[in-house]
């Protein structure tokens, strides 16, 4: 069943073209900071581009902060929302429980074609972006070293394995939207629905992330440690940030794919 | 092969099914008739595990479901509710993803990957659809999808069908193929639960019949007991008037040139009208249509009224 779901998901142009679209706002930056050669200052805008300037190796991970806050979630929402949603307004999520394919089964082999969404598309966003960089800002030598965000220098082999890590946290945040969508999904047989339910979540989140009088609900919310990645890359390592990043996606995943799973397993089929 | 004891589903206040003992046998072409809300569709949901009961007990294949889920449905083929496909995928495409979903065990039912290719081409000309090539299910006709989803219920060989509205925006010549198939299908021994509201077509398809009506099951009867002879005979006579003094006393109604005559021998009375000289258009022993049995056995609907 999940090589069933993966082959629906992925041999679909839909979703190629999805993960083309998230890559072309990256492109466009990497391309526009090139022909002006203007860098936000350190400290402003999307986190690294000042460094990409000199290094367009390093557009990997700045093209990962840039989609990260808002691209990135809109498009895992989508595909995740879909999952049930999508079968049972097509009427197909009856005849897969019929064939029979049993609920929770079905309901892994969807979380597990989301996931693997997430990762391919944060993958493609990383690789299109180290390419995308080298062509367009600057052929540094991949022996270069970088500046961390510290201040002092980091070897290309520490800049490889902090962006493995990186990676793995962003793809562990997404899990969370996909969680949320993945369970409104189950909810509602509109998958626009349980798309813009989980979208409302996130901005919401981050909203009450802007405000001072929320400080005490700030450390719970979902958004909350998305951008501690950047911590990865400061000298020496600050883990404390991701750590609890991990932590709380973890309990709002497993919350999440809980109650979606509780209510999938028993829910009366009239679509 | 289909058990339901005191089968109720509740939406909330409403019971969409209430109390329905439904005993389908094996071999059975079982219609299961109701107008639009009476819950034909929900009995059927929950024959196959998609709404659960809110009591009473089903078994299908003799095993309770939906605890038997697993083990019952690769044996049943099922339409429900019209069918349904992915749009943006061929037809043969859309049975090998129905196909590669589910289990595959050994068997008449059986094999995984590799007998794949050859059931997806069986069942599709099976339903008449061999030729419709990679043609996105987008671009076919009501009446195509309509035996795509038959093709989806065949896939497997099952041992029960359970088939709601099959013929369903399906043309005339369509709806024979339909019967035909099923006719064809019955006599290899698969027994057909057949769900409808077109009574031309159990009438012609079906041995038993359950009539549903507000929830309840108010009819189970083989057709042959429900249609049985009524003890008159129908005679369509120009010559109305001297049959009428003919046969004396013996006529219970006279519609104009339409006599109902009281006896079990047809050929006695045609005996005697043909030697009096008069002449006979039609002759025959007086059998009840379905449609009288479901007016009489229904409650009534208030004009416009679709469901409670």
């Amino acid at each position: 069943m999940i090589v069933v779901e993966l082959g629906k998901l992925f041999r679909r142009r839909r979703t190629w073209l999805t993960i083309a679209l998230l890559n072309l706002l990256p492109t466009i930056v990497a391309v526009l900071l090139a022909v002006t050669g203007i860098a936000p200052r350190p400290g402003q805008g999307p986190a690294f581009l000042s460094a990409v300037v000199a290094n367009g190796s390093l557009f990997a991970i700045a093209a990962l902060a840039i989609v990260l806050p808002l691209f990135l979630p809109i498009s895992v929402a989508v595909v995740a929302g879909e999952a049930v949603a999508g079968e049972s307004q097509a009427g197909t999520l009856r005849y897969l429980l019929i064939r029979p394919v049993g609920r929770t089964r079905l309901l892994v082999a969807k979380l597990v074609a989301s996931t693997a969404y997430v990762l391919v598309s944060v993958l493609t966003v990383a690789a299109v972006g180290f390419v995308v960089g080298r062509l367009t800002l600057g052929n540094a030598p991949l022996s270069q070293s970088m500046v961390s965000v510290s201040g002092t220098l980091l070897t290309p082999g520490q800049i490889a394995w902090r962006t493995v890590l990186a990676i793995a946290f962003i793809t562990f945040s997404m899990l969370g939207v996909a969680a949320m969508a993945l369970f409104l999904s189950t909810l509602t047989d509109s998958p626009q629905t349980a798309t813009l339910g989980a979208l409302a979540f996130l901005i919401g989140s981050s909203l009450l992330l802007t405000i001072d009088a929320a400080r005490p609900l700030q450390p719970y919310l979902p958004t909350r440690y998305w951008l501690t990645f950047v911590d990865l890359y400061r000298d020496p390592l600050l883990l404390s940030g991701v750590e609890r990043g991990v932590g709380l996606q973890a309990v709002y995943v497993a919350v999440l794919l809980g109650a979606a799973w509780a209510n999938f397993a028993t829910k009366d089929i009239t679509s | 092969m289909i058990r339901t004891e005191g089968l109720v589903k509740r939406y909330g206040a409403v019971a969409a099914v209430d109390g329905i003992d439904l005993d389908v046998r094996p071999g059975d072409v079982y219609g299961f008739l109701g107008a639009n809300g009476s819950g034909k569709t929900t009995t059927v949901r929950c024959l196959l595990g998609l709404v659960l009961a809110t009591s009473g007990e089903v078994r299908v294949l003799g095993q309770p479901m939906p605890k038997n889920a697993a083990s019952v449905l690769p044996r049943v083929g099922a339409l429900v509710e019209g069918p349904a496909a992915y749009g943006h995928l061929s037809g043969a495409a859309n049975l090998t993803i129905l196909d590669a979903s589910g289990p595959a065990p050994q068997g008449p039912l059986g094999g995984g990957r590799r007998g794949r290719r050859d059931r997806v081409a069986q069942a599709l000309s099976l339903v008449g659809l061999a030729s419709v090539g990679r043609r996105p299910v987008r671009a076919y006709s009501l009446g195509m999808r309509q035996r795509l989803g038959l093709a989806g219920a065949l896939l497997r060989q099952p041992e029960l069908l359970v088939l709601d509205e099959p013929t369903n925006g399906l043309d005339p010549q369509g709806i024979l193929e339909v019967r035909t198939l099923l006719q064809t299908l019955n006599a290899a021994g698969t027994t057909v639960f057949l769900s409808s509201h077109l009574l031309a077509e159990v009438e012609e398809l079906c041995t038993r019949i359950g009539l549903l009506d507000r929830g309840r099951l108010v009819v189970q009867e083989d057709l042959a007991t429900l249609r049985a002879p009524t003890g008159r005979v129908v005679v369509r006579t120009p010559d109305a008037d001297e049959a009428h003094r003919l046969l004396d006393g013996r006529v219970e109604v006279r519609e104009d040139d339409l006599l109902f005559v009281r006896t079990a021998d047809a050929a006695e009375i045609n005996a005697r009208l043909v030697a009096a000289g008069l002449r006979v258009v039609e002759l025959g022993p007086e059998r009840r249509r379905l449609e009288d049995v479901i007016a009489e056995r229904t409650s009534a609907r208030a004009p416009g009224e679709v469901a409670r």
